[in-house]
């Protein structure tokens, strides 16, 4: 008990201190994220402090809740609306369950966005999506057809033939082929995102397609495991694999060169730019509706659609120079 | 062979009811709650004010529902730890009603129905066919919330009709919401229930000795099959509450309550093995949970911290008083 009380009265008065030393006149923007001790959102986290040090006169709450529940995230919802933060920026457990709680806190004056995975509209001010899936689409093919300035033949491994995402992104890859010429699409497979299942699928790939000079694979399991398979039947250097993946897992496969470069969104830029959504639409200076262009600082501007959902820039790509900077992050 | 009785000394009164009151585990627990609520109201200047504190009660109310039939359960030696799977289901079942245009009456009927029948399952297994309660619940756990998941996959049900909003979002007078009122409505009915009437006393019963219980002519099996029926149909109304508030239904939700309405009522005082335990303990435990994880969200403590402390004073609450007897001796 004691030791408990002298715990509880030492955050208190760390706490009081704190807020007495922050509260003149400073926006306090909340970084709410899915669940905390996630490499992905501490990155997110370290570009909302990059953000709130170039604007000056921003605090940065960076919170969530300890499983990945909508419960948990409502909680801390609760108390940053007690506390009368300026906004709110939510990457959500749950597109539903947070609209309630997210309401409320609008109605109590408080900016509300969300960002990386949405809130319904009815939740937020607006959404920033990390990327949109026409970039993606664009991205994964050039991040191939930069490493074949000749041509050449190129196969696509997948996730499930239903994942509507990648299927996506297969669509608008396939739109913008034009841009490309020279290079052929052979063939897509599907691994069904499980390593085993992409990796016979990737080695199916090369023995049908002799001339194959790339792997796309726009799934974090499936790039692995196609790295792994060009790896062990000694083509490094002869096949490039690229697509989405995460810098953690790939880091080897890059190092090796059976992947020269791949991309996936920027965790960091993306904690920087709603971070600067947020301060911009909690001082007024912009207003969250369709058509409306949002700066986001060194990234640009966000221009909306009619579901106040925008997109904030392509995909990230992670090559030999910076891999190592990102595989210790996620 | 004589043996000289020893002389004990028989007080002629046992503690004065008030002394008895100030040594009891609800004063112990209700020092702490004042203490966290001092504490809180010192750490932040948001904490002492009326609607954040309404907010705040969102945050227990709806598990400690739960924990007043849990308590129940628990002093009879059982234990059912398929509450939270039974929202689930009982929230899939309301969400299917409403996609299908059930009016509001009719949901919170279908809403604590599924709970009973839940219950009911909990109950016949253990009661009928005297299967240990941990183990059917926990297989119940997985059943009913793989129920919710095979209907509902990864999608949800959203769109409630407004009128529904008001179990989990509406508000009785002023601050107080309906959760809140029902909170406190609840914890009357199960403290008189436990302590002021025969059934209660047969809880009690059962808890310190079955065998003993059947033989003094109580029905231990039925008494054991209602408080399943009324866990069931408790999780129930928490399903209400809770769909209500988010407004929506997933099959990961309430996911992880049981142990946290568990935890709640140990931390009420009630013997784990069955036995002894008391209402007003559970109802200040609840409040005791909700201040803190309120006060620790203010301080924007980490939730990883936040659960670290709520365990730290489950085990403090818990052994300093046999610390302190064994110190004493």
């Amino acid at each position: 008990m004691s030791i408990l009380k002298k715990a509880l009265t030492t955050a208190a008065l760390a706490s009081v201190l704190l807020a007495g030393a922050a509260q003149a006149e400073t926006t306090r923007v909340a970084l709410v994220v899915k669940a905390l001790g996630i490499g992905f959102f501490e990155a997110a986290n370290k570009g909302a402090e990059e953000a709130a040090k170039e604007l000056g006169d921003v605090e940065i709450i960076y919170t969530g809740p300890t499983d990945t529940t909508a419960e948990g995230q409502i909680e801390v919802i609760n108390s940053l609306i007690a506390q009368k933060v300026d906004a709110i920026a939510v990457s959500a457990n749950d597109t539903d369950a947070l609209v309630p709680t997210l309401k409320k806190a609008m109605e109590r004056g408080i900016t509300v966005i969300s960002w990386d995975s949405g809130v319904a509209k009815d939740g937020r001010l607006m959404h920033l999506n990390p990327s949109s899936s026409a970039l993606i689409g664009n991205t994964i093919i050039k991040l191939a057809a930069d490493h074949l300035p000749e041509g050449g033949e190129v196969a696509v491994l997948s996730a499930t033939t239903t994942s509507t995402n990648q299927n996506t992104w297969i669509e608008e890859m396939n739109k913008v082929m034009g841009n490309y010429p020279g290079i052929t699409v052979v063939g897509t497979v599907y691994g069904d995102d499980l390593a085993d299942k992409s990796y016979r699928e990737a080695q199916g790939l090369m023995q049908t397609y002799p001339n194959l000079k790339a792997i796309i694979a726009p799934t974090s399991v499936g790039i692995v495991a196609a790295a792994q398979a060009v790896t062990d039947a000694g083509k490094i250097g002869q096949i490039n694999v690229t697509g989405l993946g995460l810098p953690s897992e790939m880091a080897g496969h890059v190092k090796s060169g059976a992947s020269q470069s791949f991309a996936i969104w920027n965790p960091i830029d993306l904690g920087y730019s709603a971070t600067m959504i947020a301060y911009h639409l909690a001082k007024g200076d912009a207003k969250a509706e369709p058509g409306a262009a949002i700066p986001m600082g060194r990234m640009g501007s966000v221009t909306l659609d009619d579901n106040t959902e925008g997109a904030m820039a392509d995909p990230f790509t992670y090559d030999a120079s910076n891999i190592d900077q990102f595989s210790s992050i996620f | 062979m004589t043996t000289s009785p020893t002389l004990r000394q028989i007080p002629d009164r046992l503690q004065s009811p008030l002394a008895r009151a100030l040594k009891s585990w609800e004063a112990l627990l209700l020092a702490v709650a004042v203490a966290i609520f001092v504490a809180n109201a010192l750490a932040s200047p948001w904490f002492l004010d009326p609607w954040n504190l309404s907010d705040a009660s969102f945050n227990f109310t709806e598990k400690a529902l739960i924990a007043f039939a849990m308590a129940m359960l628990i002093i009879a030696g059982e234990i059912d730890l398929s509450v939270a799977s039974i929202i689930a289901l009982a929230s899939t079942v309301m969400g299917a009603a409403m996609v299908a245009g059930a009016p509001v009456w009719l949901l919170v009927v279908l809403g604590l129905g599924t709970g009973l029948a839940c219950g009911a399952v909990n109950g016949v297994l253990v009661a009928g066919f005297g299967l240990p309660s941990i183990v059917v619940t926990i297989g119940t756990m997985s059943l009913f919330r793989g129920i919710a998941y095979i209907v509902l996959g990864d999608g949800a049900y959203t769109g409630y009709p407004s009128g529904f909003g008001w179990f989990g979002q509406g508000y009785v007078w002023w601050v107080f919401s309906v959760e809140l009122v029902l909170f406190a409505v609840m914890a009357v009915v199960f403290g008189v229930l436990l302590h002021r009437t025969s059934f209660g006393r047969m809880v009690f019963a059962i808890g310190n000795n079955a065998t003993a219980a059947r033989f003094s002519g109580i029905r231990v099996d039925r008494v054991r099959f209602i408080l399943f029926l009324l866990t069931g149909v408790m999780s129930g109304l928490a399903a209400v509450c809770l769909t209500s508030r988010l407004g929506s239904t997933r099959p990961s939700i309430a996911t992880g309550f049981e142990l946290e309405v568990v935890t709640m009522v140990v931390l009420g005082g009630i013997n784990i093995l069955g036995g002894s335990g008391s209402i007003p303990g559970v109802v200040i435990a609840a409040l005791v949970m909700g201040l803190v994880t309120f006060g620790l969200g203010l301080l924007n403590v980490p939730g990883i911290v936040m659960s670290i402390i709520v365990g730290a004073l489950l085990i403090g609450v818990i052994a300093l008083p046999r610390l302190w007897a064994m110190w004493r001796r």
